[in-house]
């Protein structure tokens, strides 16, 4: 018998809210030599992690469940919330089993962080791992193929183990299917949002960052077959697209309080590392190669990316909003979040230009109050209604 | 500042920005190009090559900073959509040009005719020039400078670089200026940057000496100057270079310590410290006076190594002159990691034999302060040193609050003593 949806979304939260990462240490004592390699968002090339027989583990902050008490000796106030709540996961021990943390470049708040991580937790193998500005496969492209290698060395000598081509090339098949799987569940979303609410496809997408992409896999095809097959109310709510939370991820109540203001979220950038690559890697070719041409050629528009052609900014953001069909946008940034706010202006710009109504406010992963969220999303909900 | 006093190096540095102002708001008369590029990774030398004028953004802020100009821009730019969470920097220059763009010479900023994106140790930059390019419409040459995450540049960064340098930045600066590149004109530009770093090197490690006759950071301002913005590469920062160093030298013969705003030098130095972090400009005298009326000197800062670390041994090459913009682009100090960041600091205390580290941090510059709490706390373990810790902004004036900065010093100097007492009573 295959999951309920209610089945799959509970053992999502159960790993959702385990900050002992409980699964993942399992994980890692069932089998003698292995690694656990933990990320921060927004991008890694998972498939290198996984061909490296390790598992990768997302580390997206500490939600509005975990009291910060070192964390915030770490850093000024002005400073956004999610390096805080991650310093506090390490000094609490419970990133003790993480044998190496990779911090891709989303913004300098984590870039510096990854220089904290090698002064605080010396025995990790830590890696600030920097993705391509220049989108030219002769100069971006050469860079970062010789990037992807040393990230490949890196994970070699921490498992002791060659990455063959081979596994890289298995590696790479699994996550075009969890990218595949990923995709139906949005389309799927897209199509009928009364059946894969927002908050419980965020939590199966968070799932996925704490557990073998085998296994998510299985739980994203069990659950569209379950929520294809269930029926549930249809709502008179409007269809929205969610921006800016790229990075810092919002408390799950956010995502249910803009739910119960009359909203469907057919389209987000929670999570994005499952979706950052839009296309499938191919596997006939050099992997490495693949890997990177599939960055530069295929992979999303967002604020840690420079978009080299000015006509081009916002266009990523407006082809999705027109194929998930949202009426309106809520930007929603994590506060101080130089990179979403920076990008917020511009964004906003084309979506006025686009016609497309919007609104934008702030949260940290820790909010606790949703009621202003609450009013402020439903009348934006209200206003399309009105007008549209 | 017009009631400060001055020296002949800063009369001359004053005449090099008039000059360069005069140039860029008369371009479209002259016919000249103007470019607006970034402090770090700055590519002088290879605009001097194409007759480009280089107009900073960074120095306009800081130029509306001190001209008490700059809040009012900020809430312009906030008032149009802009976070208050964000860089002031940037807001301060869109709230410029919404308020018509005018340069400190009175006359209106052309519009430029290229953003030379140098991205180097700071994410805002990419966001900052992606936002004036919706205004200017003008052609955006990124060159991408990557992290130096593991401590040092490797082969592939240099190689990247040296290609974008090729293949983006000279084509793209050949394209707006009509002008062909030589590459001997580089050179000679490199040559010409290589002397005046030299004496800039010289000057800096003056703060070794007791009394320093250099102030590293309020005075350092004004000593990096001229070649962290339009005139490295020129002959004008070579004499610039010169003077100054006469000047110190000088000083330092007569056991002087750093010349002061109001013309007095500061000879009697109670406290020798190291600064992390840029300074606070919106009150930039005031600042300076807290220091100074408490008898501190600052030997050596970190600020003063944005544009490049020249005191770690790196000159401009002729002989490898796009390896060698790489490198300078590799190794600004922002483009650090933080690991490299504490060992810098903790070299500065130990070799400029300095009391302590104080941390001035930024709350727009996340590429300074994040991470800034954990660096002194290691520098101190390092050093035994104590550091302190003050929170104030670049240009907007509501961050500035004199009698909390104040307090936070005079405990700090209060904290040295003790640390003094209790060492002599060791000894
Ligand atoms: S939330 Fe924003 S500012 Fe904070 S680490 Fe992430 S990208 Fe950087
Ligand atoms: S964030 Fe810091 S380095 Fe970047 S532009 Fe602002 S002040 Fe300069």
């Amino acid at each position: 018998m295959p999951a309920t949806t209610a089945e799959t979304v509970a053992r999502c939260q159960t790993l959702f809210d385990d900050l002992d990462f409980t699964a993942a240490r399992a994980w890692k004592e069932a089998a003698p030599g292995r690694k656990v390699v933990g990320f921060l968002p927004v991008y890694a090339p998972l498939e290198l992690i996984h061909a490296a027989g390790c598992l990768p583990l997302g580390i997206f902050g500490g939600g509005d469940r975990m009291e910060v008490i070192h964390g915030d000796a770490f850093y000024q106030s002005y400073i956004c919330r999610i390096p805080r709540s991650t310093v506090e996961l390490g000094v609490t021990g419970r990133l003790d089993f993480v044998d190496g943390m990779i911090f891709p470049f989303v913004c300098d708040v984590i870039r510096n962080l990854s220089g904290m991580w090698k002064i605080m937790f010396p025995q990790v193998w830590t890696k600030f791992f920097d993705t391509p500005q220049n989108f030219d496969p002769e100069v971006g492209g050469a860079y970062y193929i010789e990037e992807l290698k040393e990230l490949r060395e890196g994970l070699e000598r921490l498992t002791g183990r060659p990455i063959t081509d081979a596994a890289l090339r298995a590696s790479i098949l699994h996550y075009n299917e969890n990218r595949r799987l990923v995709r139906a569940v949005y389309d799927f979303r897209a199509n009928a949002p009364w059946k894969a609410p927002a908050s419980e496809v965020y939590l199966l997408m968070r799932a996925g960052l704490m557990m073998p992409v085998e296994d998510h896999n299985g739980m994203l095809a069990d659950y569209l077959d379950a929520a294809e097959a269930e029926d549930r109310p249809r709502r008179d709510n409007v269809r929205i697209a969610i921006y800016g939370s790229f990075c810092e991820q919002p408390p799950l109540n956010l995502i249910k309080s803009v739910e119960m203001a009359g909203c469907y979220v057919v389209e987000d950038d929670y999570a994005l590392v499952n979706r950052f690559l839009t296309e499938d890697v191919p596997v006939d070719g050099d992997p490495i190669e693949a890997l990177a041409t599939a960055y530069l050629t295929k992979s999303v528009e967002t604020s840690c990316k420079y978009v080299p052609r000015e006509e081009d900014k916002g266009r990523f953001h407006i082809a999705q909003i027109r194929k998930a069909r949202a009426e309106g946008v809520i930007y929603a940034s994590p506060s101080f979040c130089d990179p979403a706010l920076l990008d917020r202006p511009m964004i906003a710009r084309r979506l006025t230009e686009a016609g497309i109504p919007h609104i934008s406010f702030k949260y940290a992963e820790n909010s606790g109050q949703m009621q202003p969220i609450r009013e402020q999303a439903g009348t934006f909900a209200d206003s399309i209604k009105l007008w549209s | 500042m017009s009631d400060a006093v001055k020296e002949p190096s800063m009369l001359l540095q004053k005449e090099l920005i008039a000059r360069n102002y005069d140039a860029i708001t008369s371009a479209r008369e002259t016919g000249r190009k103007v470019s607006s590029t970034f402090v770090p990774g700055n590519l002088n030398e290879l605009l001097l090559c194409f007759g480009i004028v280089n107009n900073l953004p960074e120095i306009n802020a800081i130029q509306n900073g001190m001209r008490k100009l700059s809040g009012d821009y900020i809430m312009t730019a906030e008032k149009s959509g802009h976070s208050e969470d964000v860089c002031t920097y940037v807001k301060a220059d869109i709230g410029m040009m919404g308020k018509g763009n005018i340069a400190p010479n009175g006359k209106p900023f052309p519009n430029p005719d290229v953003l030379l994106l140098s991205y180097t140790g700071c994410y805002t930059f990419m966001k900052w020039f992606e936002l004036l390019r919706e205004e200017y419409k003008c052609p955006t040459l990124m060159l991408h400078v990557p992290y130096e995450g593991d401590g040092q540049s490797t082969k592939n960064m240099r190689d990247y670089i040296v290609k974008q340098l090729k293949e983006v930045i000279i084509p793209g600066l050949e394209e707006v200026s009509g002008v062909k590149f030589d590459i001997d004109r580089l050179r000679e530009a490199l040559r010409n940057s290589a002397r005046a770093e030299d004496d800039l090197v010289w000057v800096l490690e003056q703060g070794k000496r007791t009394p320093s006759p250099i102030d590293a950071y309020f005075g350092g301002v004004y000593y990096i100057g001229p070649i962290f913005t339009a005139f490295r590469g020129t002959t004008d920062a070579i004499d610039y270079y010169r003077t100054l160093r006469a000047e110190v030298q000088a000083r330092a013969d007569a056991g002087l310590g750093p010349l002061m705003p109001d013309g007095t030098t500061l000879s009697e130095q109670k406290y020798r410290l190291v600064v992390e972090g840029p300074p606070n400009w919106t009150h930039f005298r005031e600042f300076w006076k807290m220091f100074s009326d408490e008898g501190a000197v600052v030997v050596a800062s970190t600020y003063t190594k944005v544009g490049g670390m020249y005191d770690f041994g790196f000159r401009h090459d002729p002989d490898n002159p796009l390896e060698s913009l790489a490198d300078y682009c590799l190794g600004c100090y922002t483009n650090r990691n933080l690991p490299s960041r504490v060992e810098i600091l903790t070299k500065y205390i130990e070799e400029y034999q300095a009391d302590g580290l104080l941390t001035n941090s930024i709350k727009s510059c996340n590429s300074f302060s994040a991470g800034q709490l954990m660096m002194m706390r290691e520098v101190e373990k390092r050093t035994g040193k104590p550091g302190a810790f003050i929170e104030t902004d670049l240009v907007d004036p509501r961050y500035f609050s004199a009698a909390n900065v104040k307090n936070r010093l005079e405990s700090y100097f209060q904290m040295i003593e003790q640390k003094r007492r209790g060492g002599s009573r060791a000894a």
